[in-house]
């Protein structure tokens, strides 16, 4: 068929002189793009089509910007346009002409001026704004026509902001009489609910009635929306569930309409898209499954017919079968569903079996072992799609049996794998293979060579890292940990002595390290040998200055004076004027502390145990320092945030290096006088080296990085777990070795190349035997091990408690690293809730902020908290009242002396609490009306003060409250009846939120009568913030985590760091915890969740993260409104910092 | 679906559509490797690829590659036949259709794209009905400037 192409191709030029003839103004017109086709095919070089283009994009842009171009031709220049850019031409200038047309054009021109604009820009193009008038204009078209253009070019691509301008336009053609029209609505919502969610939020329940349509094209739309939020909360579609099975039966039994078959068989894509829905709905919930088996066990008996289509749902079908509450039946069809695939000819038929054997391998190990033969086969296939994930199964049913067999075939993929994401994948997926399950040292340190070797400087840094850790963290047996040691340097040695060049620089890292720490452990070996291996690599060409400073670090460790102090002082030398100041820090400790082996052995002392260190976060020992620096005229410290404000213009300079090594420091290093700062940091930073050293691979991780760091480091690798697998891997295991025995087939195959099988069907069985060993008893172990359903890093955060891991020197450090805010934070929080000792709390505030303070050198976020605080009140609540006292009552400022006075009125089982300022709302010639309100640990009390400022008494006075957003219940009695001259009364109303909003209102009458019997009444309105009703809410990650998927109200949004001198998460964290009372559930590297509750328990969870300099927040809770509201509290609390 | 990418055997572009949106940097990078990889296989080869994170589904129909890619939930042997559908489409819009059809009338084969396609799902399965909704915009077109025009660049 090609060949005909060909032919036709060569017969072009006769079949485009056709277009010249006179007659059709269209032909005419669509013989220029002819023209510019026909130019291409008959030239020869790029370098003349290039010149072609460049000269037809000329005319293109002459005519577009011509003022006598009509819009016909300038549709007939977008189309060349469009082809110009198809060929990988730029034609910017015809964009903006592109929008013009589909505004001004006549129908069919505007046909195409949408689709120029749709092919030309993207959603976050700012020409786009330009378009939103027109598909306004057109959407309001009577035109049917133009109004689908426009829902055309608007499923595509909306500004996300311009949404609610059209927003109302699209949500009313959901009741258009065409169901093109309401069809096209449908997805133009589907596209806004995955761009915005939170603007169609309100049109849920217009998507229901799309689900009902009578058409069945605008219910398949309808369907994308259902499966993306379905996705994301099954648990509010539930009872959608009847709904969909009842649909699907309707399709099965082929009751659509025939337009709707394809290939006889009826409407496959919607049945796919139900398909999806349920397996979504019924997972992990027996009762909803049981509703969709008997739909499940009739599309599988349907889809029976031999073609593509049938298998596309038969694979969906099985997917959903195994992935809902397992049905015995109907899991033994599936799984011949699955038999039938991996065993068809049809290489796209094996590859959709080999996936979902892959799916299904962890609930159902046994399949897999069914079909071993297959697999195996599936493992030398030449196509290396089927290899791959053929490899993917295998890794899914690895066990400490299998292990080495299934490694070997990984690393041989590897080796022919071409392919940069495969290899990064692959690699860590070997890795954490080896971790968990290697047999031997030796096996475990050739293998992370070979994943070394190979995964070079594109695999995940976690995988060195982790690697290094397990070393230096070492396992119960002493014995066994010296081996391990021993043998990664013995393997290391020859590796330098041989071509280190060839040797990525991940790996060199590695190994430098190692030598650096452990050669001392293979006694043949001398100092002076590993010095100059690694010297060796300090001179070659392609070390990175990355890798030259772990090369620097290890010779510091390995330096001993003597003997090796030429090597050590040439390098120290050539690097002491290095213009990286990494190293030259490097160079200069070297040079220093190869001179001083005291001080040496006390700041690196060899087999240092991780767990000794400890850390004065709040760095007290320098108080004296700072203070006498300040006195002697130093300047005080700047955060890092204003000093990059300050050097604004002259970004070139730096201070990175400076700014990194001043805060940290280690308590167990002792300050003797003649020590500066620097070498204090130096030595601490290096000590930690000792202890941490996984924090070593990134970027800039050689810098002396603080505290922080450490905290950071852990969250990020806690996402491997090698404290566990350590023990695995290295003692002997009992578990292991009987197995291994009683394989000595397997044993034998490990080494296939070395066994010589004359018969390769035999070899394969031997494979196979090796390959599946242990899967049907002992599977167990690993694949629950895999299917744990807790992120793995929030695993490993408890197991850090366990004894001989240097992860708990680390918690201890980022624990102290946050307290002194946090102790600032309980401090309040007491406060608030008991105000007894108020002034003893201020006074340790204060003292504490002040320590804070000279640390620092300056403490900006703690200031305020140091100002006299002569009522005791909480500084929280007093922010909430400079909202109340922006919105103040509409009478006269009753004055001050009165507010004082009322305090003594405030009911006794109030008065020990502390209260927001008592401010006033209004006030006529007899009474003055006040207000205050009490926070109390689960309620907030409001306290309406009368005072009667009349001379004479008043009569049949009556209080009432109330409030649209709130619950308002009387405590006490109401004040009512008679109120003598100049007394006050009080009335008392607990408030709960029933409709959260930013501000919530009370409103209040008074009414009363004058003695001379006038009735006379008083209106009043008090303005909470709903930051009043927050509390902390104590929950677990793993409540949280349950919580947030069953919450359906969210909100997203981009707040500002605090870019304090603390880690920029944890400071600003922790300011929206002091500041609005939040829970700080947990913080791990990038992320932190935190949760807070509305009173009385209405749960609001918040998930941040650390984005390209902003703190990316989400937020879920069950109330509706609730996340904007708080939003918008986050929003100020940052703002007013 | 993440973009559709048609391209001849000689490695030429002849339609592209992305529902993501990508700088055109990006785009060219994309469409360079993937043509390469897909021209690259053998004609009994797997009709998918893992690219990157991505599946790429493609097809070759006489002298076209129509390549697709998709997410990993998503259902590759489906994306095949949506291929097969549009080609089918194309097939009765042209009256069997051929690489010169689309080349000389891409912008019709794009309007039968969205047609079919919006947004990256499968706005239409029903063949009757996007033809007719083609054919109602067609006939517009037709209407106002060329009466008697019938396809001339059927072959």
């Amino acid at each position: 068929m090609s060949d005909v192409v060909e032919k036709t191709l060569t017969a072009l030029p006769s079949l485009l002189s056709l277009d010249s003839h006179p007659g059709s103004a269209k032909l005419s017109s669509t013989s220029k793009l002819g023209n510019l086709i026909r130019g291409i095919t008959e030239l020869t070089s790029k370098h003349e089509e290039e010149k072609l283009i460049q000269h037809e994009l000329l005319a293109i842009k002459e005519q577009v910007s011509s003022p006598n171009t009509t819009m016909r031709q300038m549709k007939e220049l977008m189309v060349r346009s469009i082809y110009c850019e198809m060929l990988g031409y730029e034609a910017s200038f015809s964009y903006i002409h592109a929008i013009k047309l589909a505004q001004q054009g006549t129908v069919l021109e505007k046909r195409v001026g949408y689709l120029a604009v749709s092919l030309f820009l993207n959603e976050s193009h700012e020409l786009l704004l330009l378009l939103v008038n027109t598909v306004l204009k057109d959407l309001q078209s009577t035109n049917l026509i133009e109004v689908c253009m426009a829902l055309t070019v608007v499923s595509q691509m909306f500004p996300k902001d311009m949404i609610p301008a059209i927003l109302p336009l699209v949500e009313e053609k959901l009741n258009h009489p065409k169901e093109i029209i309401r069809r096209k609505a449908v997805l133009a919502l589907y596209k806004f609910y995955l761009i915005a969610p939170n603007q169609v939020q309100h049109i849920h329940n217009k998507f229901r009635k799309a689900l009902c349509d009578k058409d069945p094209g605008v219910m398949t739309a309808s369907l994308h929306i259902y499966l993306q939020m379905i996705q994301e909360n099954p648990d509010a579609y539930k009872d959608l569930t009847p709904s969909f099975v009842t649909i699907l039966k309707q399709v099965v039994g082929g009751k659509l309409p025939m337009d709707f078959n394809y290939h006889t068989v009826p409407a496959p894509w919607l049945q796919i898209q139900l398909l999806r829905i349920l397996a979504l709905l019924g997972k992990n919930d027996q009762s909803t499954s049981e509703v969709m088996y008997e739909v499940l066990d009739e599309s599988l008996r349907r889809a029976e017919m031999n073609h593509n289509i049938t298998y596309a749902i038969l694979y969906e079908c099985v997917k959903c079968i195994y992935t809902i509450h397992p049905k015995s039946d109907l899991l033994e069809k599936a799984a011949k569903c699955i038999g039938n695939f991996v065993l068809s000819p049809k290489i796209n038929l094996k590859y959709l079996g080999l996936k979902a054997l892959t799916y299904v391998v962890q609930q159902d190990p046994k399949l897999a072992l069914q079909h071993q033969m297959t697999i195996i086969e599936c493992l030398d296939h030449p196509d290396l799609i089927i290899k791959r994930e053929t490899l993917e199964l295998l890794f899914r049913i690895t066990n400490a049996q299998n292990v080495t067999v299934i490694v070997e075939k990984m690393l041989e993929f590897l080796c022919i794998s071409e392919d940069d994401h495969t290899t990064i994948d692959l690699v860590g997926k070997v890795a954490e293979l080896a971790e968990k399950y290697a047999p031997d040292n030796e096996w475990f340190i050739e293998t992370m060579n070979t994943v070394f070797s190979l995964g070079g400087d594109m695999m995940q840094p976690d995988i060195p890292n982790s690697f290094l850790k397990l070393l230096s963290e070492g396992f119960d047996s002493v014995e066994e940990d010296r081996k391990l040691k021993l043998f990664a340097v013995n393997s290391y040695v020859p590796l330098l002595r041989g071509e280190p060049g060839k040797l990525p620089q991940r790996f060199l890292q590695v190994i430098s390290w190692v030598l650096g720490e452990y050669s001392h452990l293979r006694e043949d070996l001398e100092p002076a040998e590993v010095l100059s291996l690694l010297a060796k690599l300090l001179d070659m060409k392609n070390s990175s200055s990355e890798t030259k400073s772990w090369v620097l670090m290890a010779m510091t460790k390995l330096c001993k004076g003597g003997t090796d102090a030429s090597v050590t002082q040439e390098v120290s030398e050539t690097y002491s004027s290095s213009l990286d100041t990494v190293l030259r820090q490097r160079a200069h400790e070297l040079q220093y502390l190869s001179q001083d082996p005291e001080l040496r052995a006390r700041v690196l002392p060899r087999g240092a145990n991780p767990e000794t260190l400890e850390v004065d976060s709040s760095l007290s020992f320098l108080d004296r320092f700072v203070s006498e620096a300040l006195a002697a005229g130093a300047a005080p410290y700047k955060p890092p945030h204003q000093r990059q404000e300050e050097l604004d213009q002259s970004k070139a300079l730096s201070l990175e290096p400076y700014g990194l090594s001043l805060p940290i420091s280690m308590s167990s290093c002792s300050i003797t006088d003649r020590q500066s700062p620097t070498l204090l940091s130096m030595s601490s930073g290096l000590s930690g080296d000792s202890a941490d050293l996984s924090h070593k691979g990134g970027s800039s991780a050689l810098k002396l990085d603080g505290v922080k760091r450490v905290w950071g480091r852990e969250g990020y690798l806690a996402q491997r777990e090698p404290v566990e697998e350590a023990a695995q891997v290295e003692v002997p295991s009992p578990i292991q070795s009987p197995g291994r025995q009683g394989e000595g087939d397997s044993l034998h195959s490990q080494t296939p190349t070395q066994t010589p099988t004359p018969e390769p069907e035999q070899e394969k069985q031997q494979l196979a035997s090796s390959l599946f060993v242990g899967l049907a008893s002992q599977s167990s172990v690993s694949l629950m091990g895999k299917s744990e359903p807790t992120p793995q890093r929030f695993r490993r955060k408890a197991k850090g408690q366990g004894p001989g891991s240097s992860f708990n020197a680390s918690e201890q450090i980022s624990s102290s690293l946050i307290s002194p805010p946090s102790a600032v934070d309980n401090l309040l929080c007491n406060n608030l809730l008991d105000s007894n000792n108020a002034s003893e709390l201020a006074e340790q505030t204060s003292q504490l902020s002040q320590r804070l303070t000279t640390a620092n050198g300056t403490c900006h976020t703690e200031a305020e908290l140091t100002e006299p605080d002569t009522k005791g009140c909480n500084p929280a609540l007093r922010r909430d009242n400079c909202v109340v006292a922006a919105d103040p009552g509409p009478h006269d400022d009753p004055g001050r002396l009165t507010e004082v006075c009322l305090d003594s009125y405030l009911p006794a089982e109030l008065s020990g609490l502390s209260h927001s300022e008592i401010a006033p709302l209004c006030a006529n010639q007899s009474l003055n009306l006040s207000a205050c309100h009490v926070q109390k640990e689960d309620s907030l009390i409001l306290v309406v003060f009368i005072i009667n400022s009349s001379e004479s008494a008043i009569q049949q006075m009556l209080l009432q409250v109330d409030s649209e957003e709130l619950e308002v219940s009387c405590l006490c009695d109401s004040p009512a009846g008679e109120m003598t001259s100049h007394s006050v009364a009080v009335g008392q109303y607990s408030l709960t939120v029933k409709r959260p909003a930013v501000h919530v209102e009370v409103v209040g009458t008074v009414s009363y009568q004058l003695p001379a019997g006038t009735s006379q009444s008083l209106q009043f309105s008090y303005k909470v913030p709903l930051t009043s009703f927050i509390r902390p809410f104590v929950v677990s990650t793993e409540e949280y985590g349950t919580m947030w998927l069953s919450f359906s109200h969210d909100t997203k949004q981009n707040l500002t760091l605090i870019n304090d001198n603390q880690e920029p998460l944890t400071a600003t964290l922790n300011a929206l915890k002091k500041k609005l009372q939040l829970h700080v559930v947990e913080v791990i590297g990038m992320e932190g969740i935190v949760a807070c509750r509305l009173l009385q328990d209405l749960p609001c969870l918040m998930h941040c993260r650390v984005n390209a300099g902003w703190l990316a927040v989400w937020l879920r809770s069950p109330v509706p409104d609730l996340p904007d509201c708080l939003i918008y509290h986050c929003q100020r609390a940052l703002q007013s910092l | 679906m993440q973009f559709m990418l048609l391209f001849s055997r000689q490695g030429k572009l002849r339609l592209q559509k992305w529902y993501v949106p990508l700088s055109d940097k990006e785009k060219k990078k994309i469409t360079r490797e993937l043509v390469q990889t897909v021209l690259a296989r053998k004609p009994k080869m797997c009709s998918f690829l893992e690219w990157r994170d991505l599946k790429i589904v493609y097809k070759r129909y006489a002298s076209l590659y129509f390549c697709c890619a998709i997410e990993d939930q998503d259902n590759e042997l489906i994306t095949l036949e949506i291929i097969h559908r549009y080609v089918e489409l194309l097939d009765k819009y042209f009256g069997s259709v051929c690489e010169l059809d689309i080349i000389f009338n891409f912008e019709k084969a794009y309007f039968i794209l969205d047609e079919f396609l919006l947004g990256g799902e499968a706005q239409e399965t029903s063949k009757k009905n996007v033809l007719k909704a083609i054919e109602q915009a067609d006939l517009l077109q037709e209407v106002r400037y060329t009466p008697n025009h019938s396809h001339v660049w059927q072959i």
